[in-house]
């Protein structure tokens, strides 16, 4: 039985990534926007450097409230654990998700943030620690994961063996839209692995034709028609597994399995001539399939049945042929990942910008090391690390760049410092005399502003009095003063003379008080706008000032803690893809072995099976002669 | 993400068509690598947050930084071919959009076209647009608008509709 429960539990992953960042349409954050852009390309580390920077932003604000990222805060927050998963941080995600399980949320946000951390566990092979997360989940559950919280509950309880629980739940998703396939199949496989076969042959019956709309529906019926058809064809019900291999669409990927299975189910009802129907049509299909290489011997084996022993010799021949050169083809892609062609060719750029990149790998001129692989590539475990490498080579071209940006960083600072040292002593001592200028005019117009609010309940007319009429009122004083002692009558007269001036001065100031009062706060008020736009000046010198410092002084630290630390990280990428690339090529070579091993005892029949059809080719033509 | 799904789901299903134990033994070795190469995500992740703040202190200080974004309006359909930004009447970005670049602004992205740097005070910023429409008519747009920059970063969100949104083609807004 070709399937393990791991496996097919990987559909209920792939199903709840369905649930992708939520977008308003409203968008309140540039930079949130930002970090979607680049996850919608795939970009995830872009994107997951852009809303980390964003988060840590906003969770540093005194008031978040206010800040634009506050409107997508849940989004941002499920967002990242998406981001992080995709790029395969499973950890990262994880601990992404926790907190918010762990923030004060409603039931909804934190039955999903539940269930995207079941996801995760489930992902990571912890069955567990996935069913424990399902079960924080109470309440209202969001109505767009309600079937996939309960796939991935059905799922997990076939990865824990509770393969009862499971048909419980699968039974309630069977009319799931969003599930069309998964469902029923899971489901046959559930009651299959408990034991109930009748009804698994019938769940598989209905899985194998419900009416599929999408590719990966369309997929998941071949492979219940595909898993069916094999059921049936152990069991010894050949005529129905027939049916249910040929539900099988021919495109797609089961079809090789199936055409071999159902002529295999023709032969067993001893139908060899029905069975080279299918057989004919897989032994002409791309022969590095293991499928098809079985074909090329049991077509000629179909023949030899049929006594049709010079054609089955022929065939014999032409697979003995070909088993010859895929041997020699398999053979030059070992030496070929010996010598490290196979990681080359796996991070060429203009492989990886087509998102089948994987498929494109088995037309790569001069990587023959791939055509065997097809299947290798598409095994998860496989792939994850494959994935990893080319994760690595990513940060690794990173790295390198940023290595070369900090000299470029230190180039503009050490411009900078030469432009803007020289310049800056008389700058500075401009400044100074600017600086004290302007707390000399201030702290004036404090003084007035402190009198003018005295006369009002004390009123001064003397302080309102021009600098003429100062004048003339201080010259006043020295005559009085020098006319003091004096007592003729001359001078008697002058000091009347004085005392009518001054109470003409005394008049006018008294008698002009309000309008000079309103007068003197006008001013004062004019001078408040001098002194607000002379403020701005003068605040706007000091930010010129300090961006001048703050463009190449205080970069020194950063820039050689940075460069540490990218040197340290490159050192550790390097490590780790020599690691990773070895293990690749390891497991590359191994199941290249295996398959060679394979074409090796292929080969070995068709050489036996071509010397004996000559021969009873050759006997029956001399019957034929005889007779 | 329903490609995403479909596109793993048929791996997955491809998956299950393999033998059994083709990576075998190997298996728990990937597993310890992938918990390594997940720990140096990590590391990288951080230490390019850290090396963002310093370009940004370093190349565009907030006190002249300005950011120009482009947005598409919500489910607009038109195919932007490209954008052009002039900011007081020098050319600062030219570009050409992609198949998946175009796909990300449909879903919702926001793509920054430009960073760089302007004194404070007003400024006019130009907007040209090309593309297509839905119905294959050719969709070429200016817009002309001031902004005013202040001490803090300036970020202007440009949002693109096809006429039949009934929305202007080219629309600002601050941020």
């Amino acid at each position: 039985m070709p399937r393990a429960p791991s496996r097919l539990l990987g559909f209920g992953l792939a199903a709840s990534l369905a649930a992708g960042p939520s977008l308003g349409n409203d968008l309140k954050d540039l930079h949130f926007g930002e970090a979607l852009f680049h996850a919608y390309q795939g970009h995830y580390f872009d994107a997951l450097q852009r809303l980390d920077t964003e988060l840590g932003q906003y969770h540093g604000l005194d008031e978040p409230q206010y800040d634009s990222l506050h409107y997508h805060i849940g989004a941002a927050e499920f967002d990242v654990g998406d981001f992080e998963l995709n790029y395969r941080m499973h950890h990262r995600a994880g601990r992404a998700i926790r907190a918010v399980l762990e923030g004060n949320v409603d039931a909804a946000v934190r039955n999903e943030a539940a269930f995207r951390l079941a996801r995760i566990h489930f992902q990571k092979d912890q069955p567990g620690d996935a069913l424990q997360a399902l079960q924080r989940i109470q309440g209202d559950v969001p109505r767009e994961i309600e079937d996939d919280v309960e796939f991935l509950r059905a799922n997990v309880y076939m990865a824990l063996g509770r393969y009862g629980d499971a048909v419980e739940v699968l039974a309630g998703l069977q009319r799931s839209e969003s599930l069309t396939g998964f469902a029923e199949y899971n489901l046959g496989i559930a009651l299959l692995q408990d034991g109930q076969t009748q009804r698994a042959i019938d769940q598989l019956d209905r899985a194998g034709q419900v009416d599929a709309r999408d590719g990966g529906s369309v997929a998941i019926r071949d492979k219940a028609n595909l898993v069916l058809g094999t059921l049936l064809f152990e069991s010894a019900d050949y005529q129905r597994a027939e049916q249910s291999l040929d539900r099988v669409r021919l495109d797609g990927p089961f079809s090789n399995q199936a055409l071999l299975r159902a002529g295999w189910a023709e032969v067993s009802a001893g139908n060899f001539e029905r069975a080279l129907v299918p057989w004919n049509m897989l032994a002409a299909r791309e022969v590095t399939d293991a499928a098809v290489q079985e074909a090329l011997l049991a077509a000629p084996f179909a023949y030899s049945k049929l006594n049709v022993h010079g054609r089955a010799a022929l065939m014999y021949g032409h697979a003995l042929e070909t088993y010859t050169n895929e041997l020699d083809r398999v053979d030059a892609s070992i030496d070929s990942i010996r010598k490290g062609s196979f990681l080359e060719a796996l991070v060429r750029e203009e492989i990886r910008q087509d998102k089948d990149w994987v498929i494109r790998l088995r037309t790569l001129p001069e990587s023959p090391e791939t055509y065997y692989l097809m299947a290798l590539l598409a095994s998860h475990d496989f792939h994850t690390a494959l994935q990893n490498y080319l994760d690595l080579e990513d940060l690794r071209v990173r790295l390198v760049a940023w290595q070369t940006s900090f000299d470029a960083f230190e180039d503009i600072i050490g411009l900078r410092e030469q432009n803007y040292e020289p310049l800056l002593p008389d700058v500075d001592a401009q400044f100074r005399e600017l600086d004290s200028q302007i707390r000399l005019r201030v702290a004036q117009r404090e003084h007035l502003d402190e009198r003018l609010q005295g006369m009002l309940t004390a009123p001064r007319p003397d302080h309102l009095a021009t600098a003429d009429e100062r004048v003339v009122l201080e010259r006043l004083g020295q005559i009085e003063a020098r006319l003091a002692d004096a007592d003729d009558p001359q001078q008697q007269e002058l000091r009347e003379r004085i005392a009518r001036v001054r109470g003409t001065l005394t008049w006018r100031l008294r008698t002009e008080y309000h309008e000079r009062f309103t007068l003197a706060h006008q001013h004062l008020q004019e001078l408040d706008t001098v002194i607000a736009a002379m403020t701005q000046s003068y605040e706007s010198l000091v930010r010129t000032r300090q961006a001048a410092t703050h463009s190449y002084v205080g970069y020194d630290v950063p820039i050689t803690r940075l460069r540490k630390r990218v040197a340290e990280a490159l050192a550790k990428v390097d490590r780790l893809m020599a690691r990773q690339g070895h293990m690749l090529e390891t497991v590359a070579i191994k199941e290249l072995q295996a398959r060679r091993e394979r074409l090796g005892e292929y080969q070995a029949q068709a050489r036996f099976a071509v010397a004996d059809s000559y021969d009873r080719a050759t006997r029956q033509q001399t019957s034929e002669v005889q007779n | 993400m329903p490609v995403i799904f479909r596109t793993l789901a048929l791996a997955l299903i491809w998956a299950c068509s393999l033998p059994a134990g083709a990576v075998g033994s190997d298996r728990e070795q990937m597993k310890g690598l992938d918990e390594q190469v997940q720990e140096v995500k990590s590391d990288v992740l951080s230490i390019a947050a850290e090396l963002g703040r310093l370009e940004e202190k370093l190349l565009y200080p907030s006190n002249t930084q300005v950011a120009v974004f482009i947005a598409l309006a919500d489910a607009d359909q038109m195919r932007l071919d490209a954008v052009q930004v002039q900011i007081d009447g020098q050319p600062v970005a030219h570009y050409i959009y992609s198949f998946k670049e175009l796909d990300a602004l449909r879903k919702g992205g926001v793509q920054r076209v430009y960073a760089g740097n302007v004194t404070t005070g007003e400024h006019q910023i130009e907007i040209s647009v090309a593309g297509k429409l839905p119905g294959g008519a050719d969709f070429n747009q200016t817009g002309s608008f001031a902004f005013q920059k202040g001490v803090e970063p300036k970020l202007v969100g440009v949002t693109l509709a096809s006429p039949d949104t009934g929305q202007p083609a080219i629309a600002i807004g601050d941020w």
